[in-house]
């Protein structure tokens, strides 16, 4: 592998600048003669805008304009998309209701903006914000779903009635019935997935630029998929054609998910930067990131699982409500459908399942796609369905775990998905060793004569990742294609530009795919740089999330790599008087194998561009590119397995041990993957004991600010002890499966299975607060 | 933020004549609940006069019986002085407890007790030391000084000067944090002065601020110990509720913290 190739603990390049606060954020940027946004927001979460009077704001100094959704309308601006085509049971198309970037005549949740200001300044703007009187209608508003399924409920939009979205369906409903009617057991729960506000570090931000004399666009924006944001802008919104738009998206502090999306401030800031002559730059605060960064998760669910005599599962049915919030946000109805219920099947084998989900609107930020998007929520009920199910079936929750492995491959679950590989007891027992599974019931009895109650928890999660076969996704309804692009671009000297779609957020990626690069040619990674997040620079790509960036953009690199390699390696045998059969590339140097010739790489390079002496015929220049597409999702999977301990005087969880044992494939960069692996696990244990957006009956947020909305912190969450087992992914040459979502996936349910078994109370809902573990503890 | 004017003021006199002559001022010291507030256009203060660089302000002293902390000292110095670990230890431990690093190594006494939050800690401290707060006018009796949320004695312009507390024979504080802001969830400061009377103050609980616990003290004085406080009933009614901790769950935490601040106290 090298000291810098693939599998090396290489340090991150780009910490340099970010640690020493020279990374390059959106509002880092400074523009020539650039305003700045301020919008005003609906402080209510319904009602209607009935007259805007800015009249007083436009006299005040350093105030451009003030611009409203009604002029949006006029100028023909598309409402915001969602990409992501679902039809109901019944066979009718989901209920889409209309969302203009601005309000011009409703407003549906708390936050939702209806004018914007644009001045000289960003205080100038509010202060100016302060001066423009909206006048509302108060409408009732409803924030919860059960209330808003009701008949009677307040109606979002026309094109929904009773705020329903869509009543889906998926699996055979027929073989489920059957299975349940010969079932010797049958294990029942509800959960509820709460809500959570995703708070990259960064808020989101964008500077549009308006170039009158050339009719183009430049938009700066804190963006995962800068591509897809000007396809969307273009295309639907009625910006500009592509070639008139160029979006960047520089170095961009965090995403989650939230940042995948077309938000209302882009687009207006863009338009608005037209309609006014000078660049405008909007960054939003925080408390705009709670109001208006959608939000993820918010389910609530009804399953059943039915087993025969010997613990074999044989049959699942799910009924889950999924919030959507006010509107359908870019990805937000595959969500809860198929990014989620084709993960029922977990890592077991359950020959029938069927799943019913129902999409509700609800005055509530828009709710869409945050770091495992549909997974975290299908992983979190099946294996607390497990655990369940262990208790009532009064058996060892691994032992049944084990009972119902997967265990041949590739493997077609009822939903969907074929897994391709895996090998769920290795994990299993990884995870088992690593914690001292067996030693657990002396140590429970310990904490017990010291007053603690403890508990342990497994959660054996399993995710589709590698986002995605295009063809595989556009007949479930995707509006878009999920292939990546590279290009590989050596230069006459022998350093090597790789361009990417895929788009690094935290993700390391100017180290992971530089280090595919430093493998292959074994040239060092200085020598190697990462261009992606500019549209004029990276012809196209899908960008990054769903823990696609090295199994699906790193392959594309791959096989543009393999291409330039061919060309070098012509002309390397032309230069050296060799077979190219006989070139091979070795600590960057092309070599005849097997005799000591050799031309070192930078060579091949300057013999491409000079021109000279290339094989006839050859094109000069030393350039590939590639686009990939894959063939199947991947799988991660793994363990994880929690020790607590809760107190049972104020009911608050501390964590003895957490282990995890995953297979993610191949790994590029152990270090980075360990560092994946510890920010989702803290996620998935922010939401187990810790985070919740919460709205009151009116739908006003109560947890808008880090005073209310509860961050874990690095000493809520224990040091974490981490291990893999690999199976290597059968679809894509490097073997990888990703790693980016798992800690988030698998976490929750781990916390809550360890503290439900520490309490002896199976029902106790996320987050577990310490009020509420308390109260559960003492509950009749 | 709304323009204001910034003043820095080298002693107490500069401070309160800067006041005087301003329309709307506002005193500022750790400013980490002032500026948040600024920040989000909730206050607009004309002028802005800072504390915490007059050296008479800052400080932490014992002498005798007492110990004194001036008002512009941050928690971090309270936290970390050898004086106050050395007299009242439970005071010491109760700075080290306050909100993150940096909010302790801004945020001071003065302007803690000051703003009077219900879930501060300080509050509970000076209640059940029985401590004085000085000014630049008088001395008030800590049970004269806090006057419900975010309500004191003081009067308009007036500046916090010092709290001297009467150095205990024995002190405890135990806290539950709030899961969010690290305020006070509930805690409890237990105290029991040289002349035997024990004093016990809870922050986070009330709706109407910091308090006294009359039923634990009754308890404590007739056996100093965690176990007196078992039978001990706090009722639920009167005290906060929100979403991280119920009221029943409030009354259950003063009791809780009470046993543990004992068992710290020894
Ligand atoms: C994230 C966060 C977490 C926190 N966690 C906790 C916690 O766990 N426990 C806790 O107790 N507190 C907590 N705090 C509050 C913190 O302790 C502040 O330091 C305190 O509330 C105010 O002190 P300050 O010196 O920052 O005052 P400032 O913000 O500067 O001023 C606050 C008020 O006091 C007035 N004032 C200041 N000094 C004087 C004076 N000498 N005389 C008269 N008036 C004065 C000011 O005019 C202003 O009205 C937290 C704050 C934050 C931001």
């Amino acid at each position: 592998m090298g000291v810098e190739g693939i599998g090396a603990r290489v340090v991150r390049k780009e910490d340099k600048r970010f640690i020493t606060g020279k990374g390059r954020y959106v509002d880092d940027i400074k523009l020539t003669g650039m305003t700045h946004a301020h919008f005003i927001r609906s402080p209510h979460a319904h009602a209607k805008v009935k007259k805007i009077d800015s009249s007083a704001a436009l006299k005040m100094p350093g105030v451009v304009a003030v611009l409203t959704g009604q002029q949006l309308v006029d100028d023909k601006v598309g409402n915001l998309i969602c990409g992501w085509a679902i039809t109901s049971k019944d066979g009718s198309p989901m209920k889409m209701g209309a969302w203009p970037a601005m309000a011009p005549e409703t407003v549906r949740f708390v936050g939702q903006a209806v004018a914007v200001v644009i001045a000289d300044s960003k205080n100038l703007a509010r202060d100016a914000a302060e001066a423009v009187v909206v006048d509302y209608e108060e409408l009732p508003a409803v924030a919860d779903m059960q209330s808003a399924i009701k008949a009677g409920a307040p109606q979002l939009h026309p094109e929904a009635p009773g705020n329903q979205v869509y009543d889906w369906v998926i699996g055979d409903d027929g073989a489920v019935s059957a299975a349940f009617s010969k079932a010797a057991n049958v294990v029942k729960l509800d959960v509820t997935n709460n809500r959570l506000a995703p708070n990259a570090m960064e808020p989101r931000a964008a500077i549009a630029d308006y170039d009158a004399a050339e009719e183009h666009f430049t938009l700066y924006t804190t963006s995962q998929n800068p591509h897809v944001a000007r396809l969307v802008l273009s295309a639907f919104y009625n910006i500009a054609p592509e070639h008139k738009l160029r979006v960047i998206a520089p170095d961009v502090g965090g995403g989650f998910g939230s940042k995948i999306f077309i938000y209302p401030e882009e687009m207006v800031a863009l338009w608005a930067s037209k309609k006014v002559g000078r660049p405008v730059k909007w960054t939003g605060d925080r408390t705009e990131a709670f109001l208006t960064d959608a939000h993820g998760r918010d389910h609530v669910t009804h399953a059943e699982m039915a087993f025969d005599a010997n613990n074999k599962i044989i049959g699942l049915k799910v009924k889950t409500y999924a919030n959507f919030g006010a509107y359908m946000s870019l990805f937000s109805s595959s969500v809860p459908t198929y990014l989620y219920a084709t993960l029922l099947s977990g890592q077991y084998n359950i020959p029938a399942i069927h799943a019913e989900v129902i999409g509700v609107y609800t005055n509530t930020t828009p709710v869409d796609a945050y770091r495992g998007a549909g997974r975290p929520e299908a992983s979190y009920l099946i294996e607390r369905l497990m655990e369940t199910a262990a208790r009532q079936l009064k058996v060892d929750p691994a032992a049944l775990r084990r009972t119902n492995f997967i265990t041949q491959f590739p493997h077609q679950t009822p939903v969907i998905m074929a897994y391709d590989t895996g090998d769920f007891n290795a994990s299993l027992d990884a995870a088992m060793k690593a914690i001292d599974y067996a030693g657990f019931a002396n140590r429970k009895a310990q904490a017990k004569s010291q007053g603690k109650l403890r508990g342990i928890g497994v959660s054996c999660y399993i995710e589709a990742c590698g986002i995605a076969p295009s063809k595989a996704v556009g007949s479930l309804g995707a509006g878009v294609g999920l292939w990546e692009s590279a290009e590989v671009r050596v230069n006459p000297v022998g350093t090597i530009e790789i361009l990417t779609g895929s788009h690094s957020h935290g993700q390391g990626h100017e180290t992971t795919f530089c280090q595919l690069v430093a493998d292959r040619l074994g040239v060092p990674i200085s020598q190697v740089s990462i261009v992606h997040g500019d549209t004029d620079k990276v012809q196209f790509g899908m960008g990054t999330y769903g823990s696609r960036s090295a199994a699906v953009g790193l392959t594309a690199i791959l096989k543009a790599m393999e291409k330039m390699e061919s060309k070098a390696k012509k002309i390397a045998a032309h230069a050296l008087e060799a077979s190219e059969a006989d070139i091979v590339i070795e600590n960057g140097e092309f070599k005849v194998t097997g005799t000591d010739k050799a031309i070192a790489f930078p060579m091949v390079a300057l013999a491409a561009y000079t021109a000279h002496n290339l094989p006839d015929g050859m094109e000069p220049g030393l350039k590939e590119s590639a686009f990939y597409d894959p063939t199947n999702f991947t799988f991660p999977a793994g363990t994880y397995i929690c020790e607590l301990e809760v107190d049972p005087g104020t009911g608050k969880t501390s964590f003895v041990n957490f282990v995890a044992a995953d297979d993610f494939g191949r790994l590029i960069n152990p270090m980075i993957v360990e560092g994946q692996v510890h920010g989702g696990l803290v996620q998935g244990i922010g939401q187990a004991l810790l985070e919740h957006a919460i709205y009151d009956a009116n739908g006003q947020p109560v947890t808008a600010s880090f005073m209310d909305y509860a961050m874990p912190r690095a000493d809520d969450v224990p040091s974490f002890n981490l291990s893999h087992t690999t199976t290597l992914c059968p679809g894509n040459p490097l073997g990888i499966k990703g790693c980016g979502e798992a800690g988030a996936i698998g976490a929750s349910a781990a916390v809550i299975n360890a503290i439900t078994d520490a309490i002896g109370k199976n029902n106790l809902e996320m987050p577990a607060t310490p009020d509420r573990v308390w109260r559960t503890i003492n509950a009749a | 933020m709304y323009q204001t004017t910034y003043h820095r003021a080298s002693s107490v006199d500069e401070a309160a004549s800067l006041f005087g002559k301003s329309s709307e001022a506002k005193f500022l010291a750790g400013g980490q609940t002032l500026l948040p507030v600024m920040k989000q256009r909730l206050a607009s203060p004309s002028d802005v006069i800072d504390l915490a660089k007059i050296k008479d302000m800052i400080g932490v002293e014992a002498s005798g019986d007492t110990l004194t902390i001036k008002a512009a000292t941050t928690h971090y110095d309270v936290a970390t002085s050898d004086a106050a670990k050395k007299a009242i230890p439970a005071l010491a431990y109760l700075a080290s407890l306050i909100g993150d690093p940096a909010v302790r190594y801004r945020g001071t006494i003065g302007g803690s007790i000051a703003n009077n939050d219900p879930a501060a800690d300080y509050p509970a401290a000076l209640l059940a030391l029985d401590a004085t707060v000085k000014t630049n006018k008088r001395s008030i009796a800590a049970g004269d000084f806090f006057k419900g949320l975010f309500t004191t004695a003081l009067e308009d312009g007036e500046i916090i000067t010092a709290v001297s507390f009467p150095v205990p024979a024995k002190a405890g504080y135990a806290k539950m944090r709030h899961p969010a802001s690290r305020f006070a969830l509930t805690a409890v400061f237990v105290a029991q002065t040289k002349s035997g009377e024990i004093r016990v103050a809870a922050t986070g609980a009330s709706q109407s601020g910091v308090m006294r616990v009359g039923a634990i003290e009754a308890a404590l004085k007739a056996n100093w110990s965690p176990s007196a406080i078992d039978s001990v009933n706090i009722p639920a009614s009167g005290l906060l509720a929100d979403i991280h901790g119920t009221a029943d769950y409030r009354a259950n935490l003063v009791k809780v913290m009470a046993q543990r601040a004992v068992a710290a106290a020894g």
